[in-house]
């Protein structure tokens, strides 16, 4: 049950980019983003489906979002130092970047994104 | 009364509770596990708090190494302070191989690290991320021993405090059902043990570690704040960080329950042995040895670590104020080689300088050296200069404690102590006479111009017969001797 959900979001995010919008208004081309989640909780859906709506409405289909379930392979949670669940890493464009939460707080999302300045302008020269 | 008392006694020994009784394991730190009265709970975890520097990740580290050499207990270390390679280095330095143990599937490290700055919190989180990680290194060398070392770095790293306190409660729930013992170190708080409370969670077995700096001189102190289902020392016991590792020194005042021998060991000054009843020092005795600059104490305490070294036992000597090398030589010209017992290893010269370290642990040190050269005589040259260090009721405090290990060892002990023609270290001599056996005071005196004359008194010798008389003594290369009356 828990596993069916996940490798289905995978196949999703393989197509991601070739669904993706032709018209791009950012500098960088594609974003890679990993979603960590510890089984199908509802907090998990629920992160997902944020995040989906967030790139469909915000990256015109140049992402890429590959979900890794931590109770099938544990041992991916070092690399990325997961210590919360749900944690979302952008891991393209650089720098890395780390969300943890059920992404339900789509400006601050954005923010954590880059794809958004905090405070108005100290990150918009980026 | 009695009767009553004893049945009553009788009535409760009666069901056979050693099956109920709290489980231990031991941590195989030096003392460590004499003060707990045999380890930490088993199945439980036990929380270590300390100032910073003060050695709770070395202790709980050693926990997991001991564990994984010594009792076949493997052990995970979940470190959110120092990398894993940082760990390595520092145990390194105390000899032990940690790669290795890693190889042997003995230990795992787990580096956690966050960094506030690039997280974004947003919404509902819990931290079964960290659980599955705890969970796969325990699986993966299948660890009885878990070392949590700084957990509460979690309050720094994520925003939402409500979260990170109910997931700890719910990770030493867990550590509990999955029945392997914890470590968790944190740092002292103000006015609580730790900083964000966590003795609320772990209540089972509480360790505090000090490190006081007084007069510039550093002394480490490790308690016993709590250890539930389970009796333990109480008090502070210094303990010794060094190139082997952690020694904790279980000793505090031990009563006067130690049993006197009748055995007699010789001074090595035949012409002394005969005012001591003819026969010299009872083993296991305490013998002090005082007089003013230039008297022959050291002589004295030669001569005694000479004659142990010929019976084939062993001496130990704590050397204050010479180097090894120094007594040597100049011992050498009083007709006493001790540096043949040296090659011998029946000798052992321990030098340090009395302010290098604070009192405890020059206790901590002479307390290891005898637990390791196992000698039967321990001679400190001179305690004066302990005083130095600390105070008069502090150096007293001390030698009562090291008098009271020596004598349940039966390890006869030699003191020598510098007094000046009047003043403060004369009363150090009285303050510390009263836990002396045997007291010997040496002097000298002018004899008109051109010579001075040596002089012996036995003030006290507990438990035999002996000379009271003030005597006249010699010192030449054939050794010390005692010459009849003054």
């Amino acid at each position: 049950m828990a596993t069916s959900k996940p490798t289905r979001s995978r196949k999703t995010a393989k197509n991601g980019p070739e669904m993706g919008n032709k018209e791009r208004p950012f500098k960088r081309p594609l974003w890679e983003l990993r979603l960590y989640v510890a089984g199908m909780t509802p907090t998990s859906i629920r992160a997902f489906e944020n995040l989906k709506r967030l790139c469909e409405e915000h990256m015109h289909g140049a992402y890429k979002i590959q979900v890794v379930d931590l109770l099938e392979r544990p041992m991916l949670a070092r690399g990325d130092q997961i210590i919360a669940v749900p944690t979302l890493v952008r891991r393209l464009p650089t720098p890395v970047k780390k969300i943890i939460g059920d992404l339900s707080n789509t400006e601050r999302v954005l923010v954590g994104l880059d794809l958004r300045p905090a405070g108005g302008f100290r990150n918009s020269r980026l | 009364m009695p009767a009553r008392t004893a049945q009553k006694k009788k009535k409760t020994n009666a069901p056979d509770l050693s099956s109920l009784v709290l489980e231990k394991v031991p941590t195989g730190i030096r003392g460590l596990d004499q003060v707990t009265h045999g380890g930490f709970p088993k199945g439980r975890t036990a929380l270590v708090c300390g100032g910073p520097g003060t050695g709770k990740t070395l202790l709980g580290l050693e926990f997991l190494v001991h564990g994984a050499l010594l009792y076949n207990e493997p052990g995970v270390c979940v470190a959110m302070e120092e990398t894993a390679e940082e760990l390595v280095t520092n145990m390194a330095s105390l000899g032990y191989d940690l790669p290795a143990l890693i190889r042997k599937k003995k230990l795992a490290i787990d580096y956690v690290h966050i960094e506030r700055k690039l997280i974004e919190e947003t919404g509902e989180y819990d931290l079964e991320g960290l659980f599955i990680r705890l969970r796969a290194a325990i699986e993966q060398v299948k660890a009885k021993r878990v070392l949590l070392d700084t957990i509460e770095l979690l309050f720094l790293g994520l925003k939402n405090d409500g979260v990170v306190r109910a997931e700890l409660r719910r990770l030493f729930h867990w550590l509990k059902d999955a029945g392997v013992t914890a470590v968790v170190t944190a740092e002292m708080g103000e006015r609580t043990l730790t900083r964000y409370g966590l003795e609320e969670y772990v209540a089972d077995c509480v360790l505090v570690l000090d490190h006081r700096v007084n007069e510039q001189i550093s002394t480490r102190r490790l308690r016993v704040v709590k250890y539930r289902g389970s009796s333990h020392g109480t008090n502070e016991y210094p303990f010794l960080l060094d190139n082997q590792g952690i020694s904790v020194v279980p000793i505090t005042s031990l009563g006067l329950n130690h049993t006197a021998s009748t055995e007699r060991i010789s001074s090595g000054v035949p012409s002394l042995d005969a005012m001591l009843g003819k026969k010299g020092f009872f083993r296991g005795s305490s013998v002090l040895i005082t007089g003013t600059a230039g008297t022959g104490k050291s002589s004295f305490a030669a001569a005694f670590a000479g004659a142990t070294c010929a019976r084939g036992e062993r001496a130990l000597y704590f050397a204050y104020e010479e180097s090894p090398s120094q007594i040597l030589r100049n011992m050498s010209s009083v007709g006493q080689d001790l540096e043949k017992w040296i090659n011998r290893g029946l000798l052992r010269i321990h030098a340090t300088r009395p302010t290098a370290a604070g009192l405890e642990s020059h206790l901590a040190t002479v307390y290891n050296e005898i637990q390791e050269f196992k000698p039967t005589v321990v001679i400190i040259d001179p305690i004066t200069n302990l005083v130095s260090v600390g105070d008069l009721h502090s150096v007293k405090a001390m030698l009562t404690r090291l008098i009271d290990f020596l004598k349940l060892k039966h390890v006869t002990a030699m003191f020598t102590n510098l007094i000046f023609g009047s003043g403060v270290m004369e009363e150090t001599a009285v303050g510390i006479s009263s836990l002396m056996d045997t007291w010997v005071v040496l002097g000298d005196v002018d004899q008109g111009e051109s010579d001075r004359m040596r002089t012996l008194n036995l003030l006290k010798s507990r438990g035999m017969s002996h000379d009271t008389r003030m005597h006249r003594f010699t010192l030449s290369n054939k050794g010390i001797e005692v010459n009849g009356n003054k």
